[in-house]
């Protein structure tokens, strides 16, 4: 067991070390620092000396570790678009894109889960079936255009809810939220549908397949003979053995989340993280780029490890598995 | 004697192919559903659509002269102001829309292809060698795997569009934009390919002919290619047909985010994008018809690629 959480410690240190490095080199590309810094006339005194003072003349490794050094005090440089610090604009958008997300996933469990049980139990049922349908032509749609077409019949044919921005938000301490009121919540449904319903649609699925495969098992047939009622097997013994694999996944799609907030956030004008990236992208704006990038994989790699560990010691199962091919 | 002569001439091998395939067990569970028949039949119409653009599109929207901004805006033709020269109405610059959608679905395919063919290369390779010598060099690559497959195809894709365009010169970015996003989207997909291949290979390493070869002093590389690579082509290809309809739509997304083809050459995405700026002035066929097309071509592409897999798998029959 030790052994094991060591071995993926090591790994993702090593993940991490490689992104930063990664990050670190798109500046070595992006041109001199020093030229964009001193006009056309400074002379070779006033570059060296300014080259020395942000640390260009040392060596490559010194720089990246300094870089390094740098990135875990949480200094990330200047925006080249916006002239700010790259630290100051995070704080004003992450807050945007958690909060989108967090409801995005929340809502992808509360309406998943149910539905998955009910095409789960009901099987051959004409609502099921629909639901199914339904749900293959949800994975099929791009987000984006789930996207566009929300906006098209709710916010233009309907003109029930806007269609871009975070409407009203409140500021809590240094976190700004639109949840607490109803101009702020109206701008958040529609995002926050578009990114669920992939994973709605996934975890539909999943709950459904999980159900259909314990409902088979010899303990819930041993249950039903022991005369329980049908909602207490359902709900008390099936459900409860589909949520080890289901709260694997959520857990792993929150990254994906992230990543697919990059696209809903540019079809709702969303200000949050993945709106600043790939602006920073368009304009070639390295610090963010990197930034973004040291960030994201950051919590990939905590999600991943956090998950499998959660994984290790919920099912005990894996475990034995893993010490036997261990034994090889 | 004459027999094997006849039989060996190119073109009777060629109809004892067809007339196989025919009398096959595919072409008997293509023949069985429905479903598929359309997905296949909607294939061929948007593959003949696209490539064959130029000759069969209504107007040639690259054409600037047969352009008329007096034409913009035009609805759907079955509209009380539409008009019948424009089936689907006109987008922004007077361009006929169907005609865009043909010659941008051309653009979607062959972004789409060429990343296929790219993710194809590397995975099969990695693939390859990773099953074949196995050791530190298959630890690698898995691992590397591994920790690619753990972020979304999207995001990297992301990435490495992002990457290619810092490292280049901004005013070769246009001009490269396609060959970037082929990379990145071929570059973000190579990890199933490889994990397929390894797989494979791994089998078929330790089958006689494998061994034999190896007895009579085969170089390793020449064995890879020539005895195992035609062996474990079949799983590879089945995915490649599923990989392309996520190509498709990993190229619409990231046209759409304004990171993919540059707008002289529009792709399904670009025309989205752009439909997508004229959607609050209600000219929503600009937008729904250019998507329609897309979800339509992905979705027969994955029905394809689906049942392709389902019935080329011996387990299943």
């Amino acid at each position: 067991m030790l052994a094991f959480i060591v071995r993926r410690l090591l790994q993702s240190i090593a993940v991490l070390l490689a992104v930063g490095f990664i990050a670190f080199s798109m500046f070595q590309f992006a041109g001199d620092p020093v030229n964009n810094m001193v006009g056309q006339d400074a002379n070779a005194e006033t570059r060296a000396l300014l080259r020395e003072r942000l640390g260009l003349d040392q060596p490559f490794p010194i720089q990246f570790v300094r870089f390094i050094g740098n990135m875990l005090q949480g200094e990330f440089g200047v925006s080249y678009r916006l002239g700010m610090k790259v630290e100051q604009i995070l704080v004003q958008r992450v807050p945007a894109t958690l909060e989108l997300v967090l409801i995005a996933a929340l809502l992808a469990l509360s309406v998943g889960v149910p539905l998955g049980v009910y095409t789960g139990l009901h099987r051959h049922g004409a609502l099921s079936r629909v639901m199914l349908t339904v749900s293959l032509i949800g994975i099929s749609l791009p987000t984006f255009l789930i996207g566009i077409l929300l906006i098209l019949v709710f916010a233009v044919w309907l003109g029930w809810l806007p269609s871009f921005g975070r409407g009203k938000v409140v500021a809590l301490g240094w976190w700004t939220t639109g949840l607490t009121s109803w101009d702020g919540f109206r701008a958040l449904i529609l995002p926050a549908v578009t990114l669920s319903l992939f994973q709605m649609t996934l975890i539909l699925r999943l709950v459904r397949s999980e159900m259909l495969e314990v409902l088979r098992t010899d303990y819930i047939k041993f249950a039903r003979a022991r005369g329980l009622t049908s909602r207490s097997i359902n709900f008390g013994h099936a459900l409860k053995n589909t949520m080890v694999p289901v709260i694997t996944i959520t857990g792993l799609q929150i990254g994906a989340l992230i990543a697919f907030a990059i696209i809903t956030e540019t079809v709702f004008q969303w200000p949050g993280m993945g709106l600043l990236f790939l602006q920073a992208i368009q304009f070639v704006d390295i610090p963010v780029m990197s930034t973004y990038l040291v960030l994201v994989s950051l919590m990939f790699v905590i999600i991943n490890l956090t998950v499998d560990l959660l994984y290790y010691a919920v099912d005990p199962r894996l475990r034995i598995e893993r010490s036997a091919v261990g034994a090889h | 004697m004459a027999e094997t002569e006849i039989l060996s001439s190119p073109g009777a091998r060629l109809v004892d192919v067809v007339r196989r395939f025919f009398e096959g067990d595919v072409f008997y569970s293509f023949r069985r559903s429905p479903v598929v028949i359309v997905a296949f039949a909607v294939t061929v119409i948007f593959f003949l659509g696209a490539f064959l653009a130029p000759w069969l599109a209504p107007h040639n929207t690259f054409d600037a002269a047969t352009l008329n901004l007096l034409d913009a805006f035009k609805p759907p033709a079955w509209k009380a102001d539409g008009d019948r020269s424009f089936p689907i109405g006109t987008d922004d610059q007077g361009r006929d829309v169907l005609s865009t959608i043909m010659y941008g679905m051309r653009v979607s395919l062959l972004v789409g292809f060429c990343s296929v063919a790219l993710a194809l290369a590397i995975g099969v390779t990695l693939g390859l060698l990773s099953g074949y010598i196995g050791g530190a060099l298959d630890a690698l690559i898995m691992r590397v795997a591994d920790v690619q497959l753990s972020f979304p195809a999207i995001l990297v894709a992301l990435l490495i569009d992002g990457l290619a365009r810092s490292f280049l010169p901004r005013s070769m970015h246009e001009e490269l934009a396609i060959y970037v996003l082929v990379l990145a989207i071929g570059a973000s997909n190579w990890v199933q390919f490889a994990r397929t291949m390894r797989g494979s290979v791994m089998v078929e390493k330790g089958r006689e002919y494998v061994q034999a070869a190896r007895v009579i002093g085969i170089h390793p590389a020449m064995i890879m290619v020539r005895h195992v690579l035609p062996n474990v082509t079949g799983p590879v290809l089945v995915i490649a047909t599923l990989a392309l309809a996520v190509a498709i739509l990993t190229e619409a997304t990231l046209s759409f985010l304004g990171v993919g083809v540059p707008p002289t050459q529009p792709s399904l995405g670009t025309l989205i994008r752009i439909g997508n700026n004229f959607l609050f002035s209600g000219e929503w066929w600009m937008t729904i018809f250019p998507g329609a097309a897309l979800v339509l071509l992905v979705l027969a592409v994955n029905l394809l690629g689906d049942w392709l897999r389902d019935a080329l798998n011996p387990k299943l029959r």
